[in-house]
């Protein structure tokens, strides 16, 4: 284990522009650790999946250079990189059978017949689909295509698979089960995986490290939990997972620690993570889970909010309050406390610690 | 056990569901109702009596009917009796006095060259026979060539009510006065050698279509729409242009002292008196029609070009396979139905041409249509002409049919 490379792949300051004005990426610098399963997440048109297509060998970097396993690939074609895709849309040979789908990558490496027939058979038990190797792709269900299109990805040992939303045609309850297929198979196979996705809940699940891209740029990479808890950026923050966010000026500022007066004219103690002067306008975003209602404990944050609406999840009720001036401010309440009353227009009195408010950039 | 399933009405489901059904059926009939019987009247049934022309000799049957039926007891292996002479005296003097002996002698004269002056000479000098007197004599006298057995032959098989000889004529074989079936005269053998040019420009012509369409079906379908627009315009321009000015444009260019010629001399890749026969031969019709056919190729190909997803190549080459290994194995399998269905329409098209082979081709490159126009309109034995046009239909429909057996009809994609 302590041979796998920690820069399997490498982008080095790769710029891609498609109309020689506007950069898609813009100096990217990225190191993808062999084995490891890393989503490059982002809303569309923030230049991930043009990332994977230069990693797949389908657009080239207009700068910078990227290598694969030690070797720069950026003139070597597409077919000699021996990288597995899979596509968005499957992208499955409708006039070939599943069998020979899944033939085609081995038949193009020769590898002779009773072994490809040996490969076929242990990729699509994998896969579960045993039986299905004479189907046409055509008659087989969204889900089924789906792990045709992993298996084919899978089927030639490739080291590095890429996926392109290979989830985002399918139904809710099956992409959850797929993503855990996923998960399973690329745990149990040990390939290196880079997945690309605007589902941050895809990529929460599946990841071992995610990327988060906007605007050509890559924002923040660190893994699920990190990504979530302790967000560098305001974009970041904001596109992933739920977030309530208060704008304001910084006044005072000591390690760990500094007082924020919001535009409402209120004091907010937060954890300075993207300011470092007082005079700076900041974003404090805080989770809503972190919030507590009806505070005990000695919190340095304490305010009281009016309630605005309420909304019943099933799991959860979440509750918009009206609190410092933000109208959109939004709790989780967990349905076990249901003896909590609540009524729009009640008083509700908040509160939360420094620590789980960060001043961001603004 | 199929239990009486009935709607909440009482009535049963299968009558109530036909109820419904009709009126949906009506609606649909007669929307298609006026295409229907305009296709009807003005093309199935003109074809179809025009066909029947090919066999059909009822009418020539009719002018001589008497003489017909006489001459079934003649065997014909000697001159023939008073009873069949004196039977044809008198239908043709009635058909001198009513004016249709020029029919007769024309449609005689395709069984048997010289019956036309025969008829006419005979039908002057009718009135000086001598009823009484012996026919056979008397017509002899009038024309030695009455004496010649094979001219009564040629009567008694010209007044069949139907016969199938213009059948042979298409394909050069003649029957004998005896019965038998033999090829004709090997310095009058013409259709057969234009039914194998015909057969090969279709073909060459289709294939030539598909070289020319195929990489420019495939650049308009992965094109952004703004340029691929422009693209398919120019491929359609020739659509909104008359034929016969495009044919007479070619004319302007291929000649031999046209623009394309002028051009090479002028280049210098051609010398001044060694100038290209690019017309009056076939290299004109195959230029031409490629041109005015490619069209009817590109369409269907564009049609089927576009519903392939880009990522199918992006798949097959990621998975390995050079381009070329990935454009043999999956891009073009993907395409055969647009190129069977462009191959059979530029085909049919190309195996009935009519005008271009008739401007451009000359005499080497004339095809089996201009031979049914020129005896439609020139020897008007319109029964010949029939018969080809018959044997080309029937050719069209065999095509049809082998392309269904083979690709199946619903594949068919016509853009």
């Amino acid at each position: 284990m302590n041979s796998k490379k920690s820069d399997f792949v490498k982008f080095e300051q790769v710029d891609k522009s498609y109309d020689g004005k506007e950069l898609v990426v813009k100096g990217l610098d990225l190191d993808i650790a062999e084995g490891e399963f890393l989503t490059l997440l982002g809303p569309s048109g923030s230049g991930k999946t043009t990332t994977l297509m230069m990693l797949a060998g389908f657009e080239t970097p207009t700068n910078g250079e990227i290598y694969f396993d030690g070797r720069p690939i950026n003139n070597i074609p597409p077919h000699k990189r021996g990288i597995g895709m899979v596509f968005q849309n499957y992208a499955l040979f409708p006039h070939l059978s599943v069998y020979e789908n899944l033939a085609f990558p081995l038949k193009v490496r020769k590898v002779d017949k009773s072994e490809i027939e040996e490969r076929i058979n242990k990729t699509l038990k994998m896969v579960s689909l045993t039986g299905f190797e004479n189907r046409m792709p055509a008659q087989l269900s969204g889900g089924q295509q789906q792990r045709v299109a992993v298996a084919r990805a899978l089927v030639f040992d490739p080291k590095l698979v890429l996926m392109d939303e290979p989830l985002g045609a399918l139904d809710k309850n099956l992409r959850e089960s797929m993503q855990y297929e996923l998960k399973h198979i690329h745990e149990s196979l040990g390939v290196t995986v880079v997945y690309v996705t605007h589902d941050q809940g895809e990529a929460l699940t599946m990841s071992n490290r995610i990327a988060v891209f906007n605007d050509g740029k890559v924002q923040q990479l660190s893994g699920p939990n990190e990504l979530y808890e302790t967000p560098v950026n305001s974009f970041v923050a904001s596109f992933i997972g739920e977030n309530n966010t208060f704008t304001g000026t910084v006044k005072e500022i000591a390690s760990g620690s500094a007082k924020i007066e919001t535009d409402s004219g209120e004091t907010i103690v937060a954890n300075p993570i993207a300011v470092s002067s007082s005079g700076e306008k900041s974003r404090i975003s805080l989770r809503p889970e972190r919030v507590s209602i009806d505070p005990n404990e000695q919190l340095e944050n304490k305010f009281t909010s009016e309630i605005r609406e309420i909304i019943y999840h099933g799991d959860h009720t979440r509750v918009r309050v009206n609190l410092l001036g933000n109208d959109d401010f939004i709790l989780k309440v967990p349905n076990a406390s249901s003896d909590l009353k609540l009524n729009v227009g009640d008083k509700l009195d908040l509160g939360w610690s420094s620590h789980d408010c960060r001043a961001l950039d603004y | 056990m199929a239990a009486e399933i009935r709607t909440s009405d009482g009535e049963l489901l299968s009558v109530k569901l036909k109820k419904v059904e009709r009126r949906r059926r009506t609606t649909a009939f007669l929307l298609a109702a006026p295409l229907l019987f305009f296709i009807v009247f003005a093309y199935v049934i003109p074809i179809f009596q025009m066909l029947g022309r090919s066999i059909d000799n009822a009418e020539m049957n009719s002018f001589l009917t008497e003489t017909h039926e006489v001459m079934q007891t003649w065997d014909g292996s000697e001159m023939p009796g008073e009873d069949v002479t004196s039977t044809f005296y008198y239908e043709l003097k009635t058909a001198v006095e009513n004016k249709y002996h020029g029919k007769i002698a024309t449609r005689l004269n395709y069984e048997k060259g010289g019956f036309t002056s025969l008829i006419k000479k005979t039908s002057r000098k009718l009135k000086n026979f001598d009823e009484n007197a012996n026919f056979l004599d008397q017509f002899i006298d009038v024309h030695k060539k009455w004496g010649d057995i094979e001219y009564w032959q040629a009567l008694k098989r010209g007044t069949d009510a139907y016969h199938f000889r213009k059948y042979l004529t298409t394909f050069d074989y003649e029957q004998k006065f005896d019965g038998s079936i033999e090829r004709i005269p090997e310095k009058l053998r013409i259709n057969v050698t234009l039914w194998l040019r015909t057969i090969f420009v279709a073909v060459g012509v289709t294939f030539c279509c598909f070289i020319l369409a195929y990489p420019i079906s495939h650049l308009l379908s992965v094109l952004p729409t703004r340029y691929s627009n422009l693209l398919m315009i120019c491929v359609l321009l020739p659509f909104w242009t008359s034929l016969l000015v495009r044919t007479s444009s070619w004319m302007v260019l291929l000649q031999k002292q046209g623009v394309l010629n002028d051009t090479l001399v002028s280049l210098g890749f051609v010398a001044d008196d060694s100038r290209l026969e690019l017309m009056y031969n076939m290299t004109g019709t195959f230029i031409a029609m490629t041109q005015i056919l490619l069209p009817f190729m590109v369409l269907p190909l564009y049609s089927v070009m576009k519903t392939i997803s880009p990522s199918l190549m992006r798949a097959a080459t990621s998975m390995g396979a050079t381009p070329f290994h990935a454009f043999r194995k999956i891009y073009f399998p993907l395409t055969y139905a647009g190129i069977s269905a462009g191959s059979i329409l530029v085909f049919v098209l190309a195996i009935g041409y009519y005008i271009t082979p008739a401007l451009v081709g000359g005499a080497k490159g004339i095809l089996i249509s201009n031979r049914i126009a020129y005896h439609m309109q020139q020897s008007l034995d319109w029964s010949l002409a029939t018969a080809m046009a018959t044997v080309l239909l029937i050719a069209v429909l065999v095509v049809y049919w082998l392309y269904n057996k083979i690709v199946g009809i619903d594949n068919m994609r016509l853009g």
